[in-house]
């Protein structure tokens, strides 16, 4: 059974996914969204929807800077459920070594236009009181915010519904053909584009895309308002974050609204059972206990894992694919997708109508991966 | 072996027999509301046996303890949120 | 720290009369013991606070290795459960498992049911024995299940002006129930005696609850006849729902809503056993029988167990009758209105939850479920408003402090024989 031709199929509704969408029909294009579970049911739930500038590479930065902005343009807009809260980050130093990375960190942002504070040890201890004693202090961005990202998955698929959109919930696809997708239950749905947003599902559905799953733990507590005030990260975290093959953790640590701590992180790799892994899960929350003395004793009330998807260079995939005519790509945001999604899709739709975009997409194209290495 | 023990509720003083639980010393003293609720209404203990946590105290500094579940012990201080 | 680690042959899980029972008989076998409950006392909820007529079972187990206050809350490794304690995490070692986690009641959302001093009918009862006073207070007892006779005569005894009983099961049921009842009858008719004089309406429900930051009336409907009591308690449960969470997290089969035993209570995990209402609501009789079939099962004393089938068999048939009484009519459906609070946790309404088809959406757009209670009061509610069942559950299965999730060193201690 053929069903009519959409310009854009958007496969996976999580946080990428729906922004496309809505960005999509912005443009006026006809779309579709398919989504084999629930939407925003994939890394999107398991995220900590931290949107967070980061400086690990220069297009790292553009990427998470210019989605920034774009939220803070969108921040009025969003509905009270997304609880949308500019509390800030505060990266923690807990030696001299991470204290001069903190001021390494700080210079890049302040010649790239994004304000930061440093705080020495006492101004740190009067900005989260519940931090341990002997930190040697941190860098405040105030910029940063804080959402609950399922929430703003809705309400992008509800703009993307509401201008025309369509949804097939429930449905998952089978494969990509060449003209759109064929799903599991044998409906053939054309259309001009094809997006892959499926987050750690994306290689099934694009044999030999370099997207493998990542694995996170988080806990969250009950309410405790006032405990913490900032999102807190270690400046080690970039250690966690890189490493390719070993297991880690790091402090990361977020106050929701509701005065619930949401603690993270851990990345594994390969491991592909979505079991609590207590020996991990120990390790992580005795690395926030290392920074929070106080945390042992709160009461904590669920936890849960999820995938990420990773690509190699830790940059996702915005563009076409380098085979597919209509295939493009919009995965691999590994634990940034919740800051990006909004600049993935302007990147996305940019490209999908040959205009330019408002940073260098280069950095991003799938054809990136696939390259020869240049020999001299 | 005394009959009776003498505890705090919200700083004021309430003797319960031995064995009764910090969820009725509260609601002796007439307090009913024990915390507010994510909307900020009222809320007392409904189910009795632990599993609802309506009924979250402070208990001796320590936030959000099932009263319905905590044996009232001489000189327990109990704070209520309501 | 106050970690403490207990190795024994049979581990029960609640000291209510199925875990009593089956404590006793598998210590009778000579098998080392140990019984964990999250309440501050044994007895569960019927025999809260050591009531008198258990005295006969908490002599039998009077040696058995107690240890209360204790929540379970994970199983690290086979054989193993962790509870916590105020002193700190319990690790339980063990060849057999009891399960023997009770029920709760059921609540249904109605507008004004989360005024304070609106509870359920156990709840109001669990807290009177735990030291409320409630002489002269006015109560009406609502809901459904022979709970409210209970509860209702319990609270009289102590003093309270009990104003109503209001079940919402037809008379006609109720009227099969007492025919179908026949070994129960001198049970009814001491009921029936202690309750003279209090109104006991069948087909009949709350519809609301009134007051200014704590209840102060409840509107009742009965047929076309819709009235207003003022009272200062509202003890309202609609019958009980087996706990059946900790049998999930360790793989046990659940149908229906309790977990799948066979002849010997024995659950689909092979060294796991399970008696009373977590196998299905039955009462107390039916809770002591299974208790003692599992205990001697787990004790190798089959053919003794064997014995107990026929009583077991006629209980069970209660079993069945009270299910067909108790079932809740559809017009319970219409009780929730859009503005009222279904989760209590996150402040979930129903117009919300009526946004969602299915129970995950619901959970991660609505947090409804996510909170402290992990779904455990909503959870009767929204499946008999939308169909919706619980999901698998990860650990902890019930709050625990962050410290008692990090791996811990043990003392052992083994107990005793």
């Amino acid at each position: 059974m053929t069903s009519k031709t959409y310009d854009v199929v958007i496969i996976g509704a999580g946080i990428v996914g729906s922004a496309c969408a809505a960005e999509c029909v912005r443009e006026g294009l006809s779309v579709a969204i398919i989504e084999a579970g629930i939407i925003g049911g994939g890394a999107t739930a398991a995220g900590m929807g931290h949107l967070v500038v980061m400086d690990d590479s220069e297009a790292q930065f553009a990427l998470t800077r210019y989605s920034q902005q774009l939220w803070d343009e969108l921040s009025d807009q969003l509905p009270r459920e997304v609880e949308h809260d500019a509390c800030g980050t505060i990266w923690i130093a807990a030696d001299d070594g991470e204290m001069a990375g903190a001021l390494r960190k700080q210079k890049f942002y302040a010649e790239r236009g994004v304000q930061t504070e440093i705080l020495d040890a006492h101004s740190l201890a009067e900005a989260e009181p519940n931090l341990r004693q002997g930190l040697i202090g941190g860098l405040r961005v105030p910029g940063d915010s804080v959402i609950y990202p399922p929430c703003a998955v809705q309400f992008f698929v509800d703009e993307a519904l509401a201008k025309g959109a369509r949804l097939f919930l429930g449905k998952a696809v089978e494969r990509v053909t060449a003209d759109g997708v064929r799903l599991r239950d044998g409906t053939s749905i054309s259309a001009g584009v094809i997006v892959n947003s499926a987050g750690s599902w994306s290689p099934l559905l694009t044999p030999g895309l370099d997207v493998k799953k990542r694995k996170g733990h988080l806990v969250i507590t009950d309410r405790y308002p006032g405990f913490l005030r900032h999102q807190l990260v270690e400046l080690g975290y970039s250690k966690s974050a890189h490493s390719v093959t070993a297991d880690s953790v790091a402090f990361n640590i977020q106050p929701r609204k509701t005065g619930q701590l949401l603690i993270g992180s851990s990345r594994q790799y390969g491991v592909d059972d979505s079991h609590v892994d207590t020996s991990i899960l120990t390790r992580m929350l005795d690395r926030a206990i290392e920074y929070l003395p106080g945390l042992r004793n709160l009461s904590s009330l669920r936890t849960w894992t999820g995938f990420r998807a990773a690509t190699p260079d830790k940059l996702p995939l915005i563009g076409p694919h380098a085979e597919h005519k209509r295939l493009y790509l919009a995965t691999g945001h590994e634990g940034l997708g919740i800051t990006t999604s909004l600049g993935t899709a302007k990147l996305l739709v940019a490209q999908i109508m040959n205009r330019a975009t408002a940073i260098p997409v280069a950095p991003y194209l799938p054809a990136r991966l696939a390259q020869e290495p240049m020999h001299a | 072996m005394p009959e009776t023990v003498k505890l705090l509720v919200n700083g004021v003083s309430v003797e319960m027999p031995v064995g009764s639980m910090v969820s009725a010393a509260i609601l002796k003293t007439g307090t009913f509301a024990f915390r507010r609720s994510a909307t900020g209404e009222p809320r007392g203990p409904l189910c009795g046996m632990g599993i609802c946590f309506e009924c979250r105290v402070t208990i001796d500094g320590e936030q959000h303890c099932r009263s319905c579940q905590t044996v009232c012990k001489d000189g327990m201080d109990v704070r209520t949120d309501g | 720290m106050g970690d403490a680690h207990h190795v024994c042959d049979v581990l029960v899980v609640g000291a209510g009369p199925a875990g009593l029972a089956a404590a006793w008989r598998a210590a009778q076998s000579g098998l080392r013991v140990v019984v964990v409950d999250d309440n501050p006392t044994a007895g569960g909820q019927i025999w809260r606070g050591r009531s008198p007529d258990a005295r006969v079972w908490f002599e039998r187990v009077r040696d058995i290795r107690m240890i209360c206050g204790a929540r379970v809350f994970h199983q690290p490794e086979p054989r193993t459960l962790l509870a916590e304690t105020r002193d700190g995490v319990c690790e339980l070692s063990f060849a057999t498992l009891v399960l023997a986690t009770g029920a709760r009641e059921r609540f249904l959302p109605f507008p004004g049911w989360t005024l304070p001093n609106v509870m359920g009918a156990g709840g109001l009862q669990a807290l009177v024995k735990t030291g409320l006073p409630i002489e002269g207070k006015r109560v009406v007892a609502a809901g459904s299940g022979p709970l409210l006779l209970a509860v209702a005569t319990y609270l009289r005894k102590r003093g309270a002006q009990v104003l109503l009983i209001a079940e919402q099961a037809s008379s006609a049921r109720l009227a099969r129930f007492v025919a179908g009842a026949v070994g129960k009858m001198s049970q009814a008719f001491d009921l029936k005696r202690q309750l003279r004089g209090v109104p006991y309406r069948s087909g009949c429900w709350v519809v609301e609850a009134k007051g200014h930051e704590k209840l102060e009336s409840v509107t009742l409907v009965r047929g076309r006849k819709r009235w207003q009591v003022a009272c200062d308690y509202l003890a309202c449960g609609f019958h009980l729902v087996p706990n059946v969470e900790l049998a999930e997290l360790l793989g046990c089969v659940v149908e229906n809503g309790s977990v799948r035993v066979d002849d010997f209570q024995q659950t689909t995990v092979s060294n796991v056993y399970s008696a009373g209402e977590t196998t299905g609501i039955g009462g107390l009789e039916l809770s002591l029988i299974e208790g003692e079939i599992a205990g001697l099962a787990a004790g190798g004393k089959h053919e003794i167990a064997r014995e107990l089938f026929p009583a077991r068999a006629k209980e069970r048939k209660f079993a069945e009758l009270l299910d067909h009484t108790f079932a809740l009519r559809e017009e319970l459906k219409q009780l929730a209105q859009p503005q009222t609070i279904v989760c209590r946790c996150e402040d979930v309404t129903f117009e919300r939850l009526r946004e969602h088809d299915s129970w995950r959406a619901a959970k991660l757009q609505t947090r409804c479920g996510m909170g402290p209670c992990q779904g455990r009061v909503c959870g009767g509610a929204v499946e008999f408003l939308f169909g919706w069942k619980a999901e698998s559950v990860r650990p902890p299965i019930l709050p625990v402090k962050i410290d008692s999730l990090l791996g811990h060193g043990f003392s052992r201690i083994e107990a005793d024989q």
